[in-house]
């Protein structure tokens, strides 16, 4: 239970460590927010003006204390582009973004144990080679380029499926799964790869161990060797790795959702970094961190709950 | 052979054909697809439009930071959703022509001081309210104050007083301008209930559409407008919908998978492949939006004319055309109006020179690199083009070096900051207001710091001037002056390439802007 404690405190400090971090990284960006926002029509006096308003002559440090004030009490402040509340435009874009992320980690993370376990079981074998050479042709193909031979065929050519995302609240569920079959699948095949390789080669490794020997001149089948003996002893770098996936698949489909067209956290991210409005991308970064920070701290927790060496340590 | 089309396109408006057929047999007949095709929308014009469905545009320039407040418009998106719930005061027509919207009558004093427009009666708001001389001055007003960030704001500031009395509104300028219309039909100027003053961004006025959803960056929708004052005019579709599609690929495979039924910015490299596709129909069309590298005239080593005239002569527009533009444009003579603009005249066309740069250059006593700024955004293929114009620079013995800049910045560190760099112009919808925007003295996007009080008075004698045949002189003599001794090296004027899918009718090309001056989605309808 300490360790557990102790794991989620080392997080909080990471992440005020990070937004740090965060807000010192705003600050060099070339230019600000009121050039931004003011674009080629910027004049010396409405430039004065807008800075004023948007308070950006006060020093840093104030600046950073008054936000981090506001986080926590979860005033994530206005943006200061458009004058919107952040937290409400977050909401909707943040849950976008993890009902994408969810229905992609369903599908992807059984099906890369499962195929995982199956190229262990027959290693070397042309079943083992052929899984580990499609995974690993499908992760190596950049992200727009699955994403544009996904639409060129299931959209362009057959018309299954839409080739932009755009979903929008108070959709029928049926119709939003049809619109994200496509950036589903595609961040399937990005993330496939790493976690099959890795549960193989986690389970491999432990295949080297005496028990496993034992448990072969036992005289059990190869597949039961590996699920009762292995993979569970086997799990905590598996975990790892999955959760290192889930959290890519939350905080790194910019890509995708630009390809899709598809209304997450990404997109919304990217605008306004080239709009230098600083309280949106200090507030996004922040929750990216959020979400890195704590799938990690379940991955350890995990991890501690699967050994028992790392749960009474000498 | 004609009158047998004719006879078919017509039996297509009424539905009676199919128009792959009509295709099959005009092809029999040797007629080419495009001629065929545009038979057919005119064939579909004239059998006036169908109402009905739901018209799907995927546009690139939007942005999560949009706002429905026209004052801060700025990207295409948001202009072309503007177009389809705001009226304007006038508007310019496809053939450069004046159309009046709100104002019902625009005259002027004798000298082009005092403007009165006439309101229009019976136009009525989306909440209900009827259209009143006041909303216009307030909506004046407000795009005219110092303190707002209005996109017109720079033309605005030229207005003194706003009245409003009775069923008009008048204004006084400071300074006579003979322009003043043309200035009205910013598209920043959408009349707003009491000008938009309580709620700017509450998306209401008296367009042919009513704001229902507004999800900046991601769609914009909205439904037909039952009382619109000019429903034979605009409003077909019962439903509109703008899908912000920022990527170019998506975008094309949307129009090809037949989710949306028009888009904007077709890349000039994939016009060819696009074209193939069976029922897109490209709509490409000349308008006043160039493609320049701009130099400072008051700094080394740009302050010497010869070196700029050597500069201008070094550069190969005809292969910059064809190479970067694949030919959707047209040349350009190193001063920025071109035959979209209505008091045009033509000059005679500036060619590549090498031997007369080498020779100018030689005269410049200068010697050595000269440093090229460049980036991606500064126009579609910046950098290619760049590359083109120092090898043809290197022909005639002047050394270009190429800096790429990073495109996040580009607008604020680069472009009017550096004195030599790549930039793109929109362009506007008078001589007046590009000389004003960008080569006036005190023009604060005065981009190649080309400052000459003699020009200045002729701007300013010119936007006086109510003598067409005067003013054309004029604007000829301004257009040489900025040819032979300004700062700007234009090569090339860019077309607008939209592209539209098999059911969309109604188009009319638009020089003033893409997607018929924003009126796309507004004007078009959906065959039966």
């Amino acid at each position: 239970m300490k360790l557990i404690a102790q794991r989620i405190a080392l997080g909080i400090l990471l992440l005020l460590a990070i937004s740090v971090l965060i807000f010192a990284g705003t600050q060099i960006l070339p230019g600000d927010v009121a050039q931004a926002i003011l674009g080629q029509s910027a004049t010396p006096e409405s430039l004065a003006n807008l800075r004023e308003q948007l308070g950006l002559n006060d020093p840093a440090y104030v600046r950073y204390f008054h936000w981090l004030g506001g986080v926590l009490t979860g005033n994530l402040g206005t943006a200061m582009s458009s004058g919107q509340d952040i937290a409400t435009s977050i909401k909707g874009r943040l849950w976008n973004t993890l009902f994408l992320a969810f229905w992609a980690a369903i599908v992807a993370v059984p099906l890369a144990i499962i195929l995982g376990l199956i190229a262990v079981r027959y290693r070397n074998g042309w079943v083992d080679k052929l899984i580990s050479g499609l995974a690993l042709a499908s992760t190596s193909f950049p992200e727009f380029f699955i994403g544009y031979v996904l639409v060129y065929f299931f959209a362009v050519k057959w018309q299954i499926f839409p080739g932009i995302s755009t979903v929008y609240d108070g959709m029928p569920f049926g119709e939003r799964m049809q619109a994200i079959a496509l950036p589903a699948t595609a961040l399937t095949l990005v993330v496939l790869a790493h976690m099959m390789r890795m549960t193989r080669a986690a389970i491999l490794n432990v295949m080297q161990s005496a028990y496993v020997e034992t448990a072969e001149l036992k005289g059990l089948s190869a597949f039961n060797v590996i699920r009762k003996h292995a993979f569970p002893n086997a799990i905590a770098p598996i975990i790892n790795v999955v959760m290192l996936n889930l959290a890519y698949l939350i905080v790194g489909v910019v890509v995708v959702e630009v390809i899709f067209v598809y209304p997450g956290m990404g997109q919304y991210l990217v605008d306004h970094v080239t709009k230098r409005d600083v309280p949106v991308v200090q507030a996004v970064g922040l929750i990216f961190a959020a979400v890195y920070i704590s799938l990690n701290i379940i991955a350890d927790i995990a991890a501690i709950i699967a050994n028992p060496r790392l749960r009474h340590p000498k | 052979m004609s009158n047998e089309l004719e006879f078919l396109s017509r039996r297509v408006a009424a539905g009676k054909l199919s128009r792959r057929d009509f295709l099959g047999r005009a092809a029999a007949l040797g007629i080419a697809a495009p001629f065929a095709n545009s038979l057919l929308s005119s064939a579909a014009r004239a059998a006036g439009p169908v109402k009905g469905g739901t018209l799907k545009a995927g546009l690139v320039g939007g942005e999560s930071t949009n706002s429905l407040d026209p004052a801060l418009m700025m990207t295409q998106v948001p202009f072309a959703f503007g177009k389809c719930w705001g009226e304007m005061i006038v508007e310019l027509s496809p053939d450069g022509k004046l159309e009046n919207r709100i104002a019902e009558e625009i005259g002027s004093s004798d000298d082009a001081k005092t403007w009165t427009l006439k309101i229009r009666d019976g136009v009525e708001f989306h909440n209900g309210k009827t259209v009143t001389a006041e909303d216009v001055a307030a909506t004046l007003e407000r795009h005219s104050d110092e303190k707002s960030k209005s996109g017109a704001l720079g033309y605005m500031k030229g207005i003194a007083t706003i009245k409003a009395s009775g069923k008009e509104v008048v204004l006084t300028l400071k300074e006579a301008n003979a322009d003043l219309p043309y200035l009205l039909s910013d598209y920043h100027l959408i009349v707003q209930p009491n000008g938009g003053k309580e709620k700017p961004d509450a998306g209401i006025s008296a367009g042919p559409y009513v704001v229902k959803t507004n999800e900046p960056g991601v769609r914009h929708g909205g439904e037909r407008f039952a009382n619109y004052w000019q429903g034979d005019k605009m409003g077909h579709a019962d439903q509109i919908e703008v899908i912000v599609i920022n990527d170019a690929t998506a975008r094309t495979a949307a129009l090809q998978g037949g989710q949306v039924n028009m888009i904007n910015r077709v890349e000039p490299k994939i016009v060819d492949l696009i074209k193939r596709v069976p029922g897109v129909t490209i709509r490409n069309h000349a308008g006043p939006g160039h493609y320049v590298f701009i130099m400072h005239c008051n700094t080394a080593p740009f302050d010497n004319n010869d070196l700029r005239m050597a500069l201008k002569l070094a550069i190969d527009r005809e292969e910059m055309l064809t190479k970067v533009l694949r030919g959707y444009g047209s040349l350009g003579n190193d001063f920025p109006i071109n035959s979209s603009y209505p008091l045009f005249t033509e000059i005679e066309q500036r060619k590549y020179d090498p031997d007369k740069a080498k020779f100018h250059y030689k005269k410049s006593g200068h010697d050595g690199t000269v440093l090229l700024r460049t980036s991606d955004v500064a126009f579609p293929g910046a950098v290619d083009a760049s590359q083109l114009f120092q090898q043809s620079a290197a022909k005639a013995g002047i050394k270009i070096e190429l800096k790429r800049e990073p495109g996040d910045g580009y607008w604020n560190e680069v472009w009017n900051k550096q004195p030599f760099c790549a930039s793109y112009w929109g362009g506007r919808s008078t001589q007046d207001q590009m000389y004003s925007t960008a080569y006036l003295s005190t023009a604060d996007w005065n981009d190649t710091r080309f400052k000459r009080p003699d020009f200045d008075k002729m701007v300013l004698a010119a936007r006086a001037e109510l003598d067409e045949a005067k003013r054309k002189q004029m604007y000829h003599d301004m257009a040489v002056m900025v040819r032979d001794e300004g700062g700007l090296i234009l090569p090339m004027f860019n077309q607008f390439i939209d592209a539209t899918g098999a059911k969309v009718d109604g188009w009319v090309d638009d020089p003033h802007q893409e997607l018929m001056n924003g009126y796309a989605l507004a004007k078009c309808w959906l065959q039966a």
